[in-house]
């Protein structure tokens, strides 16, 4: 908590994020070439699936990283509304369109797996459906954030519909589990153990966290860029 | 006191214009006759696809109207009055989404089973699809409710509406439509029709609240 209070400061986070920017690209350039390397050179080929099981290091990642964006997206909005945190309302709208490309990430990886496994591109399934509902969820916050001529509306706008939609996201996931169910359970976490052979699952643990360290990344990146383009619409006003 | 008032005076003010939900019910009804003039008149394919169409067609109805429901008091400053009162926000966004309810959902309801018997929905069917659409649409209000308090003033706020609401009324569709389909296949539409009853009290119980944050942050 005091952590966070002390980076509510934009110019302090400023700083913070410009030192620790570098050091943080590094990591992640590194650990995504190690990841990719292990992923789709070293990692054997799947008894039945053969090599197209290597989507599955960008495909899971990406999708686990844009749920977690969107709460996180939900936890920014609440910080906004509830303590009117002043870098909160920056940093949604550099994580917004961030979780958007990896839940499209997702979708398109999935589609293109989804073709030599299951014969076509696009099924209606509850696991594709339900994400394709969070990617529309994303837009609508990304749309609603930028429809005010006064930013500071659309962030409170965008905040409030990002703690409904967080709330609704378990309630939507269920409801189309119910309307209907072909993808696979998952495979990682369950009772019993991974049923992914270790072999594939630590490259894709990997995978995961290198990805993670990019969405972080480009999220730091981000809010430095709205952070000036907001003092130069200030700026601007009072010129 | 004030609820109520409220309340009455939206019904009121559709009471002395009566085209606008003329307009919505016309629109309910040209969009359901559509299907058959696209897809042919096979009466076996139209009494499967006749709940799907029905609850999506009721969805885009109740849509329709939502644009006015706060904007017409934003802009002649009803809503600041709204906003002074001494009485709880949440109340009076409840009661704007109860008179949106009754001018939409309601009567949507009575009509829906006159265009499914023209589906070739059997009786049983008519009957669950006028139920789930009762306990179902204020779920729709209610949602359609927040969408046009968080795009007061925003530009192109139409199409913003339609994108924030589709999304959100998913659970809604799912199980109003599938609560008819039980019925034609002989499961019992019980469960279905009691998901639904919790999905519309979990949005009464908790959006009134968001919706009130809304016009607050709207009328700053």
């Amino acid at each position: 908590m005091a952590a966070l209070h002390f980076l509510a400061n934009p110019a302090r986070f400023r700083r913070f994020s410009q030192r620790v920017l570098p050091a943080l690209w590094s990591v992640t350039a590194l650990a995504l070439a190690i990841g990719l390397y292990w992923g789709l050179v070293i990692a054997p080929p799947d008894y039945q699936q053969g090599d197209t099981v290597r989507i599955m290091f960008l495909h899971v990642p990406t999708a686990s990283l844009s749920m977690a964006g969107y709460l996180l997206l939900a936890a920014l909005g609440a910080s906004l509304l509830v303590w009117r945190h002043p870098l909160a309302a920056l940093m949604a709208r550099a994580t917004a369109p961030v979780g958007a490309t990896y839940a499209a990430v997702c979708l398109i990886t999935g589609s293109l797996w989804g073709r030599p496994m299951w014969g076509t591109f696009w099924v209606w399934d509850a696991r594709l459906t339900s994400f394709l509902l969070l990617f529309f969820l994303y837009l609508g916050h990304i749309a609603l954030n930028r429809a005010y001529d006064d930013p500071e509306r659309g962030d409170r706008a965008a905040a409030i519909l990002a703690v409904v939609g967080a709330i609704n996201v378990p309630i939507i996931k269920f409801s189309v589990d119910w309307w209907n169910t072909l993808h696979q359970p998952d495979s990682i976490m369950r009772i019993g153990g991974p049923s992914i052979d270790p072999s594939l699952l630590w490259p894709l643990f990997w995978m995961m966290g290198a990805l993670a360290l990019l969405f972080v990344a480009l999220v730091l990146v981000r809010t430095e860029t709205e952070i000036d383009r907001r003092r130069l619409e200030i700026a601007e006003n009072e010129g | 006191m004030g609820f109520a008032a409220l309340f009455l005076r939206d019904l009121r003010l559709v009471w002395r214009r009566p085209g606008d939900v003329a307009v919505v019910l016309a629109f309910f009804v040209v969009a359901t006759v559509l299907f058959p003039l696209g897809i042919g008149p096979e009466s076996n394919l139209l009494a499967r696809i006749a709940a799907g169409v029905l609850w999506a067609a009721a969805l885009f109805a109740s849509m329709l109207s939502l644009d006015r429901l706060f904007a017409a008091d934003y802009e002649d400053g009803a809503l600041d009055l709204l906003l002074l009162a001494p009485w709880p926000l949440e109340l009076a966004a409840l009661a704007k989404c109860a008179a949106h309810w009754g001018v939409t959902g309601l009567p949507l309801a009575v009509l829906a089973p006159l265009i499914g018997a023209a589906f070739g929905l059997d009786d049983r069917s008519l009957l669950v699809l006028a139920l789930t659409l009762l306990v179902g649409t204020p779920a729709l209000s209610l949602i359609g409710g927040l969408a046009a308090a968080l795009t007061l003033g925003a530009r192109r706020s139409g199409a913003l509406l339609a994108l924030l609401v589709l999304p959100l009324c998913v659970p809604t569709l799912i199980f109003g439509a599938s609560a008819i389909e039980a019925t034609a296949t002989g499961e019992g539409f019980w469960v279905h029709l009691t998901i639904l009853g919790a999905l519309a009290l979990v949005s009464l119980a908790t959006l009134p609240w968001a919706i009130a944050a809304a016009l607050r942050q709207a009328g700053e």
